[in-house]
């Protein structure tokens, strides 16, 4: 199979999955029996007034219907009015996005450095008190998920030793010069370094709730990996020449190790993004998993499917690079 | 290899006992709740509101872990929060173990298009957060504990049905299968009798850790108060609720949130522990 014919492949059944999620929360959400027209309405509406709002976000048309009508504005790029706040969903949704993307994507960094270290220093120090230490540790930190930890973090920095924003993504006194809502990078790109050491002292705690879990995986699977590569003929030949431990571990065992952990770290990062929804609402985070939870808290449909539609988007477009990143990487997938 | 084979063993028996100890404890406290615990579980005293616990200067010695902002007996809550958090773990981990693995013995075993079909639902299933899955459900089903079941069961059936596919796929190209269809058993007690033992330890396995995932879902829910109605106490919404006076009485969020740290690493450990008992090369 070439990889053009994969990409159409995978492409086909993505759309497949991305319609089956559109069709499953249009019609779950259309069972809600609570009525998100009654709750706009002031007190005092005729029976009119209550046709005309209906008429107006579609909802006198029967399900099937609704759901066509729907389906073409997203096609179209519309994803109608939210009913809460009376704006158009996508640009709430995208307003949203950059800072859960930067959360995730600065949760994934801090996995990866934690997860990296303690693969290094495990295999550095095999066979002694520290490797046993980080199993123990891995084991912990694989068993627990990130809402507990994010608890954990809220005692240590927030109550024990509160060195650390607890909520929110930025000191609201900060007047922000910015022209999109990429906080973290813009802050950067203008060099305005007060305002990136408030975003991450926000972040901090978040972003290490969400890369404890993903840094113990990653821990134990390159440990494996350079544990296996380290036995191998090669790196024994690299000792014989005369380099040194850490000579051989990161530049001869190392490269050799760390393509499955690439892989997994692909698929477990659409867990990691998963559970920002919980931890955006543990700590107060303005990004979309908290727009989410007020906007089912709320009853507001457009919103939420437009959320979730997001999210499912988000997941396969992650799995689809990863498997072409893994394609490409792996030489015995590229001409298979 | 010897040597290290002994203390793998050793440490996962260790690890074994002491979650199933602390398991054991729990269900006890949970079925016996009315009598072990020292309090009504909603008994209100505005006037011994945020007692700290006993240790503290000013404690009271009736209220060990202190009292919470409506002056509710910590240690009561937490006694009777675990028959929500066991009866959820137990009721909806068998209920997802029983219809996913089903689902996934299905598929594995039968290919073809039950395959097909059940697979795509799968990809489907991945493509929610599974967080925010579970809150849409709770909102469409109203709060109460058969919506959390209900709700865990819907979202975590695919853990079971990706496994067991797999698993019921290798066992099924195995030679012992073939011999039984070539003595003209039906194919579905084939499935039963003879795949099905085959992959029970699995079963087993991720049943234990599913259970330990309902507890954090059942908290999770909760701590967004879409849990039960608020006069059955949940470790979840004990923690929504320390959390907000974190400052002012720390012991209302910390008591319960070791109890549930204890519990979903119990599971958690239980679950592995199994895994390494069930491995032909550690046994």
């Amino acid at each position: 199979m070439t990889l053009i014919r994969r990409i159409l492949l995978r492409l086909l059944t993505m759309a497949i999955t991305l319609f089956g999620v559109a069709v499953i929360v249009f019609f779950v959400i259309r069972v809600v029996p609570g009525n998100p027209i009654a709750m706009m309405l002031p007190p005092g509406a005729g029976e009119e007034d209550i046709a005309r709002l209906k008429a107006l976000y579609g909802l006198d048309k029967t399900i099937p219907e609704q759901f066509v009508i729907w389906l073409s504005g997203v096609l179209h790029g519309d994803f109608g009015t939210s009913i809460t706040t009376r704006q158009p969903v996508l640009g709430l949704v995208l307003s949203r996005l950059p800072a859960t993307i930067e959360l995730s994507v600065m949760a994934l960094v801090v996995a990866v450095i934690i997860g990296g270290a303690l693969a290094l220093t495990g295999t550095r120090r095999r066979g002694t008190r520290t490797e046993g230490a980080i199993d123990v540790a891995n084991g912990m930190a694989l068993s627990v998920p990130d809402f507990l930890w994010g608890l954990v973090l809220i005692l240590l920095f927030g109550v024990l030793w509160p060195v650390f924003h607890i909520s929110g993504r930025v000191s609201p006194a900060l007047d922000l010069p910015f022209s999109t809502n990429f906080y973290l990078f813009e802050s950067v790109l203008r060099l305005r370094f007060d305002i990136w050491a408030d975003l991450v002292s926000h972040m901090f705690m978040p972003s290490l709730a969400l890369a404890i879990p993903l840094a113990a995986i990653i821990a134990q699977l390159l440990k494996q990996s350079l544990k296996e590569t380290m036995n191998l003929d090669y790196v024994t030949l690299a000792r014989t020449k005369g380099y040194g431990e850490n000579h051989v571990i990161t530049r001869e065992a190392l490269p050799n190790a760390v393509l499955p952990t690439l892989t997994l770290i692909g698929v477990q990062f659409t867990f990691l993004i998963g559970g920002t929804v919980i931890i955006e609402r543990l700590f107060s985070y303005e990004g979309l998993g908290n727009m989410a939870i007020d906007a089912v808290i709320n009853r507001d449909l457009p919103l939420i499917q437009g959320i979730v539609i997001l999210f499912a988007l988000i997941f396969t477009v992650v799995n689809l690079v990863v498997d072409l990143t893994y394609a490409a990487l792996n030489p015995r997938l590229r001409h298979g | 290899m010897a040597d290290a084979r002994g203390l793998v063993k050793r440490r996962a028996g260790a690890r074994l006992w002491l979650s199933a100890g602390w398991l054991t404890l729990l269900a006890l406290a949970a079925v016996f709740a009315p009598l072990i615990a020292p309090h009504d579980p909603l008994a209100q005293d505005l006037f011994g509101a945020r007692l700290p616990p006993f240790w503290e200067h000013g404690a009271d010695a009736a209220f060990p872990l202190g009292t919470d902002s409506l002056g509710r007996d910590v240690l009561s809550r937490i006694i009777h929060g675990a028959r929500v958090a066991l009866g959820v773990a137990l009721i909806a981990g068998t209920l997802t173990c029983l219809i996913g693995a089903l689902l996934g013995l299905i598929a594995g075993y039968f290919r073809g298009w039950p395959d097909m079909v059940i697979s795509r639902f799968v990809d489907i299933w991945m493509a929610f957060p599974p967080v925010l899955f579970a809150i849409l459900l709770i909102a469409v089903l109203g709060t109460g504990l058969s919506s959390i079941i209900i709700a865990i069961v819907v979202i975590d059936w695919t853990r079971f049905a990706r496994v067991i596919r797999a698993e019921a796929m290798s066992q099924g190209a195995m030679d012992y299968v073939a011999s039984a269809q070539v003595a003209g058993r039906k194919r579905f007690s084939i499935m039963l009798a003879e795949i099905l033992p085959n992959v029970l330890p699995t079963i087993v396995v991720l049943l234990t850790l599913e259970m330990g995932i309902a507890v954090i879902v059942e908290a999770i829910l909760s701590f967004v108060n879409l849990s039960i109605s608020t006069d059955q106490p949940t470790w979840g919404s004990m923690i929504a609720e320390g959390r907000l006076s974190i400052h002012q009485a720390w012991w209302v969020l910390v008591f319960p949130l070791i109890t549930l740290f204890l519990t979903v690493l119990s599971f958690s450990q239980l679950g592995e522990g199994l895994k390494d008992h069930f491995d032909p090369v550690l046994r």
